[in-house]
């Protein structure tokens, strides 16, 4: 395998990283506060196919993320009504969110486009163009030059195509992601709203009586999840993939719950966790790259599990015990 | 002290709970663009009108009869094992090894033989999640989601590389013997002299069905082991001072339920299909889910609820057909019904129960 | 209510013709069909520590709840400083200067002291500023009433006299005037409780009000200054504590003439039953929880062992019982029994003869969600005499539940009850009912009278030593000195999972048991 192929290969694992990264951020908010969410797929789903809908519609992919988020929101704040004001079971509610994203968006693109349960691929304005970085090569060089990107890249030194390809060219989305991460990881332990959250997520009878609401900071997690999970399916829609198809999150709403347990819920380690899954689906994707790694012919079918049975590895525990918060699926009653 | 009598418990709260799922459904059917009351009269008539209608809605109803009795096993020894999906499909691949194993010659041999090897390879798929979250504290959610992935790439590539008949270009098995084929719902009650729609898929593996309700009963509620699995299911702590090993009980409750979910291959591969498919499931191993949360975990309420869903999938079916409306209603409406009876029970429970708890008072206040 | 005093007169630290701290106007609370408090006044003067005596169950929790918040009276006032005051939440009440200590803690485990008391009353949204001042005002604060505590010390790995400390300091922090105890000693050895007890009458000299709610007539006697007594959601009396003695107090608070003490004859002890050597148990964390623990336990006598919570009692009966993995060695009817193995779980020791009525009824003895008659045969499903064939006997065991509840006095004597609709002392009543009825060579009873009111404690005790009476070997683990001292025909005293000392009921008294418990042995200088 030679530097551009890795190149390459660790370009789409950061790109096939970001939605899990966000997720999976989403999920440490939630699993901070003390709420499982086995519905972060539903609220992807759904935010993929309103940012795709309302990006078509209107031709501006920044309407298409707002509509994303919201929808991602709804569902957001549905789980909170199960399972914070209702003291329902957060895992029932997750699936049964799952359920509902898989069939509303089919059900409303089949309204709405005719199409077979997909949106119509997005063009133009309508999709996230990649980030030219400043001294970066880009398609904007190619089309002065007016040659070939692909040959100009070719052209260029280890460094220079190490920018260009790996650092630069990223839709703005990805690089959100990528500050989450230390963002997450302020707010989690340098400000009081992370103090009182990580509280609430271990024992809410301790938060409760110093006087804070226990409702308030789950709600507000909750709303912290609505906002990531949209973002994340906006990305897979728009700047992933040019438009929504059918249950396009394939299960990485609970990828990313593993990469959550495998980081033990700390912010630089979910990055760390969410590369490693943007990995295997970057390599499932370039059989040609993992056959020169493998002697042996790998059958496309376990390359395609390899993220799903990496997760059952690292839940089997073999890779250091996991404990999460406290309190986590418990709903918040008062004692007596 | 109760607040609510024991039927309210049972029957009101999912009635009303169905209800709002289903106020819901017709709101998005009209968001939809279609009219709902059209789409129910169509969905009746389609699934409850003819024999041929009952005949495809016990045939679903089978399907998630199972799945159902595997989700409510589990569900009483507390394990939530959403993994019905990728049981039954192993079970297909189960079913489908024996079936093309031999020159079976007659079905009543090759129906226990198939039952079997549907259950065990149902209950293997189920093995590794169980023992994970026994003996390695593994999140049995996310491990049974993640084996309904792998055991879909097992069955792709079991069909594709390994039971595709030489020279077929379909990723499906080779058609089963004849002497495996189980006899038709128009057979059976033929014998009894009641006409029945011959081209409807339900077959023998209904009353099988039947048969599993009763055999779960009376696991769940009159056994030693169904003792020990509801005591765990309510509490680990106190099923560990009674002397009960939590690894045994959830590996088995886990094997029970892995297995049931198999055993549903007799219906949709053995009995229908005849040969074992991509995507044989549909599914069905999610809406037990549903079925079980509907049934309150009991095989009485699993059997009602699954005939209810066997319409919902056979009347949804005939939207398809006939309305533009696609079939992932179902879909809808099963996330709406597991939301409303699962999640959101304390929404409709509560107010519920303030009623009775004012009628009781105004009889209080009466009564001195 | 009946006034057995006036009540007005001024405690040590108050100011003279202030209003009260608190006054509470006809508070009712009902949850669902249960009244927890009716129509409850009481008046606190400022300065002073007023107790509050009940049942388990007579409504002090509540009332005190209402008082911080977190329940809302469906009727009633509360007055603080004469003030009319409206306390929706905890929010409002630590801002009308009320500070709560609860009986189980309401502490971040994997916090640090500081933080769970900067929780809640942060300075600002960012954490920097607050922690540096936070940290100066504590350890003011801390130097003030002499209550020591590291700050950066995380919750989980300190004592619990000092996490209560962390409590009382948490309150103090958000400037309470008000300090409400829940049971405060419940956790503490009796030179801890002393402890506590001084730094109480500290803050009642410096003028704060301390409100102590206990279910033991001797801190009442030792430390308030006024009383008041609950009784089935009523406040039946509020005396000077100077003025009244502990049998009024009992009598008041059960509504008639109670035995403080057990008659028992003395103990005809036979051949050894249980025989234990060296046992030895490590947790999960690596923790040695039993230290080499050796006793014996004949039949006919009943052995206490004393202690505070957490000091190997449990993980002791949890050996015994079949529930934790041990070394060591231990002799029932001088055959050895397996505790590793296949045969170290609950049932191979019922199969020996071992019943177990287990410290928390509720978390192992019972299944709260399972009927009366299901309980009945738990743990002991796999009988054969409860079986026919691959079924179990429902109607049969049913019918044998019926005849159990009414020897054993359960109320309501309905098998086809659930658990959690007894109250506690009945739910006991069934768990001895099971273990005792199965006639064990050895009973292991932990917390016999944990939550069970007064009247039932007494019928539970009679039980106890009938079973002795009968030639059993009985093993008493209780954290209530009372309890061991009133049962055990000998008294072996454990702290830090090793056994301090033997001694006899007769020959020893609450002071030496007290020092044993805190690990002190004779020969040492107290504290």
């Amino acid at each position: 395998m030679d530097f551009s192929t890795l190149i390459q290969v660790l370009d789409s694992t950061l790109r096939l990283a970001t939605p899990l990264l966000l997720a999976c951020l989403a999920g440490l908010f939630s699993e901070r506060s003390g709420i499982f969410d086995i519905g972060l797929e539903a609220k992807m789903l759904i935010s993929a196919f309103f940012s795709a809908a309302v990006a078509y519609t209107s031709g501006s992919v920044w309407l298409g993320l707002l509509a994303g988020v919201a929808a991602s929101m709804v569902f957001a704040f549905i789980h909170g009504l199960a399972s914070i004001t209702f003291r329902g079971n957060q895992l029932i509610s997750g699936v049964a969110l799952n359920f509902l994203a898989s069939g509303m968006t089919v059900l409303i693109a089949q309204s709405w486009f005719q199409q077979g349960g997909r949106t119509p691929s997005l063009i133009g304005g309508a999709r996230f163009e990649g980030v030219e970085l400043p001294f970066a090569i880009g398609p904007s060089d190619a089309a002065a030059a007016g040659r070939p990107l692909n040959e100009m890249l070719s052209e260029a030194g280890p460094l220079q195509l190490f920018y260009s390809e790996l650092i630069s060219g990223h839709s703005i989305l990805v690089y959100i992601a990528l500050a989450a991460v230390p963002a997450t990881w302020w707010i989690l332990f340098r400000t009081r709203f992370g103090l009182r959250l990580r509280a609430v997520g271990e024992n809410p009878a301790a938060v409760d009586t110093a006087g804070i609401s226990v409702v308030g900071l789950r709600y507000a997690a909750i709303g912290i999840v609505g906002i990531l999970c949209g973002l994340a399916g906006a990305y897979l829609a728009t700047g992933l993939q040019a438009g929504f198809v059918k249950d396009m999150t394939a299960g990485r709403g609970y990828i990313a719950l593993a990469a959550l347990i495998f980081a033990k819920w700390r912010p630089w380690h979910a990055l760390g966790a969410c590369l490693l899954f943007g990995l295997l689906q970057a390599l499932a994707l370039r059989t040609d790259v993992v056959e020169t790694l493998f002697p042996f012919k790998m059958p496309v079918q376990l390359l395609d599990s390899l993220p799903y049975i990496l997760t059952v590895v690292i839940l089997a525990g073999f890779v250091g015990k996991a404990i999460p918060p406290r309190a986590g699926g418990q709903p918040y009653v008062k004692e007596r | 002290m109760d607040v609510m009598p024991k039927w309210a418990d049972v029957v009101l709260v999912p009635v009303v709970s169905l209800l709002l799922a289903m106020v819901i459904s017709a709101l998005v059917i009209l968001g939809i663009g279609e009219d709902p009351w059209a789409a129910l009269k169509l969905m009746v008539q389609g699934s409850f009108g003819s024999t041929y209608g009952w005949g495809y809605t016990l045939f679903y109803a089978t399907n998630f009869i199972f799945t159902g009795l595997a989700f409510a096993v589990a569900s009483h020894a507390s394990m939530f094992n959403i993994g019905a999906e990728g049981q039954a499909t192993l079970g297909g691949l189960g079913v489908a090894l024996v079936c093309l194993a031999l020159p079976w010659p007659h079905w009543a041999l090759a129906l226990p033989a198939a039952m079997v090897g549907g259950a065990l390879f149902g209950a293997a798929w189920a093995f590794l999640p169980a023992w994970l979250a026994a003996k390695r504290g593994s999140h049995i959610v996310i491990t049974t989601i993640m084996f309904n992935f792998i055991g879909a790439a097992v069955l792709n590539y079991m069909l594709v590389n390994v039971m595709r008949p030489a020279g077929s270009m379909d990723p499906a098995s080779a058609k089963f013997p004849d002497g495996t084929n189980l006899p038709s719902l128009h057979d059976i009650l033929a014998v009894v002299g009641i006409p029945f729609s011959k081209s409807a898929p339900a077959n023998l593996a209904f009353i099988i069905a039947l048969i599993a309700c009763v055999v779960v009963w009376l696991l769940i509620w009159r056994t030693r082991f169904g003792f020990e699995l509801r005591a765990y299911g309510k509490s680990e702590s106190a099923a560990v001072y009674a002397g009960i090993s939590p690894t045994k009980i959830i590996v088995v409750a886990m094997l029970i339920s892995g297995g049931l979910a198999g055993m549903m291959a007799v219906n949709n591969v053995m009995g229908e299909a005849e040969r074992l498919v991509l995507n044989s499931v549909e599914g069905a191993g999610f809406i037990g889910i549903a079925v079980a949360l509907m049934g309150r975990n009991h095989p009485l309420g699993i059997l009602l609820a699954a005939i209810l869903f066997g319409f919902l999938y056979q009347g949804g079916a005939e939207l398809a057909l006939w309305m533009s409306i696609p079939r992932e209603l179902i879909v809808v409406i099963q996330g709406l019904v597991i939301l409303f009876t699962g999640a959101l029970d304390n929404m409709v429970r509560m107010p519920i129960e303030k009623i009775f708890l004012a009628i009781r008072r105004s009889k209080q206040a009466a009564g001195e | 209510m009946k006034d057995l005093a006036d009540t007005s007169g001024q405690p040590p630290g108050a100011a003279p013709n202030a209003p009260p701290a608190i006054e509470l106007r006809g508070i009712s609370k009902a949850f669902g069909p249960v009244q927890a408090n009716k129509d409850i006044s009481l008046s606190v003067a400022k300065g002073a520590i007023h107790g509050i005596i009940g049942e388990n169950g007579a409504g002090k929790s509540t009332l005190m709840s209402i008082l911080y918040g977190f329940y809302k009276a469906d009727r009633g006032e509360i007055l603080i400083n004469g003030q009319v005051t409206q306390i929706p939440d905890s929010q409002a009440a630590i801002a009308a200067g009320i500070g709560m200590v609860f009986q189980h803690f309401k502490l971040v485990e994997n916090f640090t002291v500081l933080e769970n008391v900067v929780l809640g009353a942060e300075e600002g949204a960012l954490l920097r500023t607050t922690m540096s001042n936070a940290r100066k005002h504590l350890t003011e604060i801390a130097e003030e009433y002499e209550m020591n505590v590291d700050p950066d010390a995380v919750i989980e790995e300190i004592g619990v006299g000092q996490q209560q400390r962390v409590e009382i300091l948490k309150s103090l922090y958000r400037n309470a005037e008000i300090l409400i105890l829940d049971e405060p000693t419940g956790v503490l050895t009796p030179a801890e409780a002393d402890h506590l007890f001084r730094i109480l009458r500290g803050l009642r000299d410096e003028g704060k009000t301390i409100i102590l709610i206990t279910h033991k007539l001797r801190e009442i006697m030792d430390v308030t200054d006024t009383v008041s007594v609950m009784r089935r959601g009523e406040m039946t009396a509020t005396v000077k504590t100077a003025e009244t003695s502990p049998e009024e107090l009992a009598e008041l608070m059960v509504g008639r003439k109670v035995l403080l003490r057990v008659n028992k004859r003395p103990a005809q002890p036979g051949p050894t039953v249980l025989k234990v050597e060296n046992l030895r148990v490590v947790d999960e964390d690596k923790v040695e929880r039993l230290k080499g623990v050796s006793l014996e336990v004949r039949a006919g006598e009943i052995l206490g062992i004393a202690g505070v919570a957490g000091n190997g009692q449990s993980e002791l009966l949890n050996v015994l019982g079949g529930i934790t993995r041990a070394t060591g060695s231990v002799q029932i009817n001088g055959q050895e029994i397996d505790l590793t193995g296949k045969h170290s779980d609950g049932r191979s020791r019922r199969k020996r003869g071992i019943s177990h009525v287990p410290e928390d009824r509720q978390r192992a003895g019972l299944i709260m969600d399972f009927a009366a008659w299901e309980n009945m045969v738990f743990g002991y499903q796999w009988d054969p005499a409860l079986n026919t064939g691959w079924l179990m006997d429902n109607a049969g065991i049913k019918a044998e539940t019926e005849g159990k509840m009414e020897r054993f006095d359960v109320r309501p004597p309905n098998p086809q009850l659930a658990a959690k609709s007894f109250s506690g002392g009945n739910q006991q009543k069934i768990v001895l009912a099971r273990e005792i009825e199965r006639n064990p060579d050895l009973l292991l009873v932990g917390q016999p009278t944990r939550g069970v009111d007064i009247g039932a404690i007494e019928f539970i005790h009679q039980q106890i030593i009938d079973l002795r009476d009968a030639g059993k070997a009985i093993l008493l683990v209780s954290v209530e000195l009372d309890e061991i001292m009133g049962l055990s025909d000998r008294i072996a005293v454990m702290f830090d999972g090793q056994i301090m000392g033997e001694r006899l009921p007769d020959e020893t008294n609450e002071g030496e048991l007290g020092l044993l418990m805190a690990g002190v042995t004779s020969g040492e200088g107290a504290r």
